[in-house]
């Protein structure tokens, strides 16, 4: 057996809030994504989707539980320490980029963390551009003065400029018009294949989750409802809860 | 980026005000800079013969008790009064954001304890404070400064404060340490340029109040020492003879609010350049 690239462990969330009892966003919740492995996570709105995937990015606490990144123990690690294994990918491009820099900026602060110098780093953005599709001149634009779509091919060329071994994709095409939705995700699924990343996949979609992904992960407060390969679970959902986010989506 | 004509138009309006406003401002701070030189007299020499002496076409704004020319003293007190009024602002600006931008950062305990002792110095009424720190330190111009920094900062590392707090929940924050940023890199890079604009405004706007205010506990005889030339303190020299020489409190009061007015209209027009409202995007 291989080890796997994510490992999540009984993994818990409870945001406090001062004087009242906590509130478990994510409650004991396990799962595996192995190499190359495209996982996606649904569920409906405030299901934990993205506290799962905070925590995972590091940008979180969690108040329990364990996460393993190729076997490593990351549970206490600093987001620093995981950033070259794991980028994300935000639901809104635009809020994701800093309004006071420019999109190159943005996409090259990975490698000129990792100590790339300014050269390196600019001849290392152009390319990335030109494999999300976009012209090299973007670099030089602030995220109010492109698209959203193109702000989102941008922050995916932000996701794997460091060459992840695990993306994050949060709702990265939901807040796309249908059509600019489609080339988004041909990109992701492109890149994915090409760059052999895992893919941890949070989407509203479950017919575009059940294209994207091998396997899906079903949410419901906080716990994992339901787990299968994609096929199975949307053909034939085992709970009454899958049953019913099936149905009020299709 | 094509805005709405009107929005243009009122953006270009701001921006000539701004540069009108920060000019007129950059003018009284060179001249204050270059004060010994444009007086017309030397504004500690005394000459008892000419004392009180109303505007003439020799002392345009007359002569105090001392004889000396109140014109020569006004612009060299501007030195006092505003690069006093400067200092104050700048380190009251850059201490409060740094020290609000760690508490909105760090939060927890160090965060609680901070904001409880602003929360005090904000009580805390200013006059008492700075008669206490006189009491203790002793008068003069520069424990009038302390005493007012002592008990200025908070305003600003509350702004810093909550701002930070709104950034660091931003997507963009979040992105910015998936690509490895240092704290100091977040802090500077990322955070700082995305909060300073209501800071700056602050600051600008706080000039005038500060200069009043510093001006203020002159005049009580907290701030400057005479024979030292200071707005305020000239303002109290001559306080009693208000009804019979107006000219000699006229002088630094005007001083006092046209530079007052200058830095407070430079404040709105930075205000309203800054605005999010009137952003292009
Ligand atoms: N910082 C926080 N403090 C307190 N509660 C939070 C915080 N972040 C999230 N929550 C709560 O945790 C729960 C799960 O939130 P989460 O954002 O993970 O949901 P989600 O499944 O991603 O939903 P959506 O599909 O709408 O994005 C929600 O009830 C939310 O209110
Ligand atoms: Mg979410």
């Amino acid at each position: 057996m291989t080890t796997p690239i994510l490992r999540v462990q009984e993994l818990k969330k409870i945001f406090s809030r001062s004087g009242r009892e906590g509130f478990a966003a994510v409650d004991g919740v396990s799962f595996d994504v192995g190499g190359g492995e495209c996982v996606g996570l649904i569920g409906e709105s405030g299901s934990g989707k993205s506290t799962v995937a905070n925590l995972v990015a590091r940008l979180l606490d969690p108040t329990g539980g364990r996460i393993y990144l190729e076997g490593n123990d990351v549970t206490a690690a600093d987001v620093r320490a995981v950033c070259r294994t794991v980028q994300m990918v935000f639901q809104s491009p635009r809020e994701s980029f800093d309004p006071r820099r420019t999109l190159g900026d943005g996409v090259g602060e990975s490698l000129r963390n990792a100590g790339q110098s300014a050269a390196e780093a600019r001849a290392a953005v152009a390319e990335l551009f030109e494999a999300v599709g976009l012209s090299p001149d973007f670099a030089s634009r602030y995220p109010h003065e492109v698209s959203g779509g193109q702000c989102q091919r941008a922050a995916i060329a932000r996701a794997i400029a460091i060459g992840p071994k695990l993306l994050i994709c949060d709702e990265a095409t939901s807040a796309l018009d249908v059509t600019v939705q489609a080339d988004i995700v041909a990109l992701l699924s492109r890149l994915i294949r090409a760059r052999a990343m895992a893919c941890l996949f949070i989407c509203h979609d479950l017919a575009l989750a059940q294209g994207f992904c091998d396997r899906l992960l079903v949410m419901r407060e906080g716990k994992i409802v339901e787990a299968g390969a994609a096929d199975e679970v949307i053909q034939s959902p085992k709970t009454e809860y899958t049953k019913m986010l099936l149905d009020s989506i299709l | 980026m094509t805005a709405p004509e009107s929005m243009t138009r009122k953006r270009s309006g701001g921006r000539t005000r701004l540069f009108l406003f920060g000019a007129a401002a950059l003018l009284v701070v060179a001249g204050a800079f270059f004060s010994e030189s444009l007086c017309p007299y030397d504004p500690y020499l005394q000459n008892l013969g000419a004392a009180l002496e109303p505007p003439t076409a020799a002392h345009i704004f007359g002569t105090d008790r001392y004889g000396r020319d109140l014109c020569s003293r006004v612009i060299v007190g501007s030195r006092a009064s505003i690069f006093s009024t400067l200092a104050l602002v700048a380190v009251i600006t850059s201490f409060g954001t740094a020290l609000g931008l760690f508490c909105g950062w760090a939060r927890g305990r160090a965060d609680t304890f901070l904001m409880r002792v602003s929360d005090l110095c904000l009580a805390f009424p200013c006059l008492v404070f700075a008669l206490a720190v006189a009491g203790v330190l002793g008068g003069g111009l520069h424990n009038a400064v302390l005493a007012l920094a002592a008990i200025s900062w908070p305003k600003y590392a509350r702004i810093a404060r909550s701002q930070t707090l709104a950034v660091r929940e931003t997507d963009y924050l979040k992105a910015a340490r998936l690509a490895g940023c240092s704290a100091a890199r977040l802090a500077v890079r990322h955070i700082l340029p995305n909060i300073a604009g209501p800071i700056l405004v602050t600051a600008v706007l706080d000039i005038g109040t500060m200069m009043m205010e510093l001006a203020g506990l002159s005049f009580l005889g907290l701030g400057a020492k005479p024979p030292m030339a200071e707005w305020g303190s000239m303002m109290s020299e001559v306080r009693g003879l208000l009804q019979t020489v107006p000219w000699a409190v006229f002088a630094p009061g005007l001083a006092i609010f046209a530079a007052v007015l200058v830095f407070n209209l430079l404040g709105d027009a930075v205000r309203d350049e800054l605005d999010p409202k009137m952003k292009g995007r």
